[in-house]
């Protein structure tokens, strides 16, 4: 038995407050432990930010929706926006060698997402009405045993 | 989130309270760049009350450390960071570039 929450949010960052409540509430009923539900807000938090950055190229009216299912032992939490097609596999790791005046940032927020979530998956959903192509990103983060 | 900023002799005092993301951090961003654009470069970076920071936060940190250091004319110390801040830093691989102070007091002293 599970149950889905859904909201839908303009791709803009001062939505980042909502988005970050409504997952850390939904991570909590599922009974998720403190520092497990700081990283789904921490993960979530990223992968909106992507959205808007990548995606949708900046902050516009484009819609973000946040699906998260409370399952018995997880959340599973997706995010869906009708942008770019995203290639995660186009994203370089961070350079964690590297001198302080090299270090990048770009890239952080994806290595976040995997390791803060236990299983990431990026999945392209074509919706044949509209001719566009969706992305969607599946985040799970399990219950510790 | 709000930024409360002192001004001493050898440092200024940077003090952050609630949420540094990507809506936020640009307003931190511009409070360190009035520092550091006024030529002051040894910032001490109060997070204890920080409840959130994000990848956009990490960003600030280390574009104004990196601004800092150049010609080793200061740096930016982190005092009184809570845990989960911590623990971001460590992931992105960050603890290595800045110096750490449990709380305020040390961090002016080590100036």
């Amino acid at each position: 038995m599970s149950s889905t929450y859904t909201e839908v949010y303009p791709a803009r960052f001062e939505n980042l407050d909502r988005v970050r409540d409504f997952v850390a509430e939904l991570a909590e009923k599922c009974g998720l432990e403190p520092a497990a539900v700081y990283a789904v807000q921490l993960a979530v938090d990223e992968a909106f930010t992507n959205i808007i950055e990548h995606a949708y190229g900046g902050e516009s009216e484009e819609k973000i929706e946040c699906m998260c299912q409370i399952e018995k032992d997880a959340l599973v939490i997706t995010l869906r926006d009708c942008g770019k097609p995203f290639d995660p596999s186009a994203v370089p790791e961070p350079d964690f060698e590297a001198d302080l005046e090299e270090r990048e940032v770009g890239g952080l927020g994806l290595y976040f997402i995997h390791q803060l979530m236990d299983d990431v998956q990026f999945i392209f959903v074509d919706q044949p009405e509209t001719g566009k192509t969706c992305n969607l990103l599946r985040m799970v983060k399990r219950k510790e045993k | 989130m709000d930024i409360t900023t002192t001004q001493y002799k050898h440092s200024d005092l940077v003090k952050v309270n609630g949420r540094i993301d990507s809506a936020t951090a640009p307003q931190l961003a511009k409070a360190l760049d009035d520092i550091t654009n006024a030529g002051r470069y040894r910032i001490i970076l109060d997070l204890e009350e920080v409840e959130f920071m994000s990848s956009a936060g990490l960003r600030v940190l280390i574009g104004t450390q990196k601004t800092c250091k150049r010609y080793n004319r200061g740096e930016v110390i982190l005092a009184s960071v809570p845990k989960r801040i911590y623990d971001a830093l460590e992931l992105a691989g960050f603890v290595p570039l800045f110096r750490f102070f449990d709380n305020v007091l040390d961090a002016v002293g080590s100036i």
